[in-house]
């Protein structure tokens, strides 16, 4: 928090003798275990803010919802939310969130895990979930490096970016999740950034009214570890980044806007650079048989069983 | 749980011991099963395959053993009994999430129809070397529950009895089978629905409003509200407190593991099951458990032909080990003999309750093949032109 926003905060008599503050998604949080476990200037809360307001948009009544998280900072937000919730092992909230789907179909069941948790030690069954259509939500919360541990390089850390273990910048080349989600078979795709949370809510209710494999990337600031060290300054400097308003990441100075809306669906050129702008939009909306709409139509036996 | 009318395989059939293995699973209403492919425990995801559409069940092939598992809890925390089956390399995968299910206290069942290692090992031949994983394999402080079949019959059995006991405890327990028990083909009984009984967890007896999730009466096993169910559910693999928060204290810490370690140790009633034969007036007593027990079996019942003292202490749990019981059964002998298809792993535990009162012989092997009653005799000192009727 900055002191400028600090001045924001009106202290009065009257506000400090009134009944506390209700905040509008206090029916929908957890607010007992308040204050969350994130830093100052984060993205994940925003996520979370506009992924409860989707759901409630979309109508999902409280008592179906299921979120499963992994491990780390996004996979945090099973404690924040009132759901039916699950803080797993590292990588593997998608299968566990599998199993509770195929128990009880009527749930609607999320996993909310970082770029780390569902890309590296998690990829595989990020790919055979997409491959097999499960009906499942997946977001994932991409602040471009292992923020829990203390900044380290990803999965999704863009080239020439500095991390903890990348002091000189990184050397590896990041996954493009949207493009590696549409390949697999994710019936919905897309990404937004912090920034865009009305865009972001309203990509929330649409794919959570949807069945089978559906992934949406949340670009989110990680001020104090991935921001420190490329120089991106606090979360709100990464919101003026996305904004376009200033030039801080990299050395590419000169493009009008950091953040592209695409309208069209097309995934080229999506790849995240320090060097390009970022793509955003849907990417992907169709319709293919779910895991259990094929399990009933081939797999109930045709005769007897032994 | 009552059993739908129809779906247990009463009577008695031929049948491997993998598949009845999977049969004993039905029969104790499991409804789910993750799995990946793997020798020589493959029979049971099939034979789960093939039976479970029609039974309302859910059968899903996972991309691999880590997945697998974790399916198997997730499928359990939302109320559905659930299974899963490997062997060797994939009981590896499987260690972190076995932990998982310790911590979050999700009943479910694991099997491992176990092969000769380290590694890829032996892959279609015997070995009885996972033991100590399975007593110790996950990371951290637990408590391991173990079934130690002999026979296709007791693997249908002991599969039964495993979910009772995971649904009575709240807790993973393990099935480890061998090789040669899991691909026998044996006449298998399987009694009218219901039974042999299965208990059941406790759903929550009070309103949500009242709901604590891991409190505990006496019996330390809390009552476990399902995915669903209007609870608001929160569970975690991290060290929690009694309404499921993350709390990273030693305090915390000090209450729920004492207590996840207790509710295990102080139900030996809820799971201990051993074979005694001619204990009582033995001087040489052989502890075997699987495969080995039906050796081992075969050299007392030799030996007492010739008029020696040898009885058998046939651990059908392993884990916890049965040690009140084996010290009774070891009271007066002088001598104790371990066999098992690895190079020494239970008997570690059975020295160490022996304590030096009298020698512990080890029969190992370091597998590929099932250990010979012959060898097992000659343990106890019973070599002498020893022959065994098979």
């Amino acid at each position: 928090m900055t002191p400028a926003n600090e001045e924001h905060r009106v202290r009065t008599p009257e506000t400090e003798s009134a009944p506390p503050h209700r905040h509008p998604l206090d029916s929908v949080l957890r607010s007992e275990v308040l204050p969350h476990i994130w830093c100052p200037g984060c993205g994940i809360g925003v996520a979370l803010g506009a992924f409860l307001q989707g759901l409630d948009r979309a109508g999902i009544p409280l008592d179906k919802r299921v979120i499963v998280g992994g491990i780390g900072c996004s996979s945090r937000v099973v404690y924040y939310a009132r759901a039916d919730a699950y803080h797993t092992t590292h990588g593997r909230a998608i299968p566990f969130a599998t199993g509770i789907k195929l128990a009880n179909p009527s749930l609607a069941v999320t996993v909310f895990a970082g770029d780390g948790d569902l890309f590296a030690i998690g990829g595989n069954h990020f790919i055979h979930a997409a491959r097999r259509n499960m009906d499942l939500l997946v977001v994932c919360i991409n602040n471009f490096n292992y923020g829990m541990t203390g900044g380290q390089a990803g999965p999704t850390t863009p080239h020439d970016a500095r991390t903890t273990t990348t002091p000189n910048g990184n050397f590896e080349f990041p996954f493009n999740l949207p493009q590696l989600a549409a390949a697999v078979g994710a019936v919905y795709v897309a990404r937004w950034t912090t920034l865009d949370v009305r865009r972001l809510r309203d990509c929330f209710t649409e794919a959570a009214g949807k069945q089978g494999f559906r992934f949406v990337e949340v670009l989110a600031p990680c001020p104090v570890s991935f921001g420190k060290n490329n120089d991106i300054g606090s979360g709100l400097d990464e919101m003026d980044y996305y904004r376009g308003l200033e030039h801080i990441w990299g050395s590419s100075g000169g493009l009008p806007n950091r953040v592209e809306v695409r309208e069209n669906g097309d995934l080229a050129g999506t790849e995240i650079s320090l060097h390009r702008p970022i793509i955003v939009g849907k990417f992907v909306d169709r319709a293919r048989p779910t895991f259990l709409d094929n399990y009933r139509a081939v797999a109930y036996p045709k005769r007897k069983a032994p | 749980m009552t059993e739908e009318k129809g779906v247990a395989l009463t009577g008695s059939h031929f049948m491997l011991g993998d598949q009845a293995c999977a049969e004993g699973a039905i029969y104790a209403g499991c409804r789910f099963f993750a799995g990946y492919p793997i020798t020589p425990a493959t029979e049971i995801a099939e034979r789960m395959a093939e039976r479970l559409p029609g039974i309302g069940g859910q059968y899903i092939q996972m991309e691999d053993e880590i997945g697998s598992i974790a399916a198997v809890l997730g499928a359990s925390v939302a109320g559905v009994r659930a299974m899963t089956a490997t062997s060797g390399p994939g009981f590896s995968l499987m260690q972190e999430n076995l932990g998982l299910g310790f911590m979050m206290e999700v009943p479910c069942v694991i099997v491992n129809v176990q092969r000769g290692g380290p590694s890829t090992g032996l892959p279609t031949s015997v070995g009885q070397q996972d033991m100590m994983q399975a007593r110790f394999g996950s990371h951290g402080d637990y408590a391991a529950i173990a079934y130690t079949p002999s026979s296709p019959q007791e693997a249908f059995e002991l599969t039964v009895d495993a979910f009772s006991t995971s649904e009575r405890l709240r807790t993973p327990v393990l099935v480890m089978m061998d090789e040669v028990v899991g691909h026998m083909r044996e006449r298998v009984v399987i009694p009218e629905a219901g039974k042999r009984t299965t208990l059941s967890r406790r759903l929550p007896s009070v309103p949500p409003s009242e709901y604590r999730p891991f409190r505990v009466d006496d019996d330390l096993v809390p009552e476990m509200a399902l995915a669903g169910g209007g609870y608001s559910v929160r569970m975690t693999s991290l060290t929690h407190d009694e309404l499921g928060r993350a709390v990273t204290d030693t305090a915390t810490q000090a209450v729920l593991l004492p207590r996840l370690l207790r509710k295990v140790s102080e139900h030996r009633e809820v799971y201990e099951q051993y074979e005694l034969r001619h204990v009582k007036d033995a001087e040489v007593l052989v502890v075997a458990y699987g495969i080995t027990g039906r050796s081992a079996t075969g050299a007392v019942e030799a030996a007492r032909a010739r008029g020696a003292r040898v009885g058998l202490f046939r651990p059908k749990t392993v884990w916890p080990f049965p040690a009140e019981a084996l010290l009774r059964a070891a009271r007066s002998v002088r001598r104790v003999v371990v066999a098992e298809i690895n190079m020494g792993q239970v008997a570690l535990e059975v020295e160490r309750l022996i304590a030096g009162k009298c020698p512990v012989v080890r029969v190992t092997s370091p597998g590929g093949e099932v250990l010979s009653p012959e060898l097992i005799l000659e343990a106890c000192g019973q070599d002498r032109g020893a022959r065994v009727r098979r």
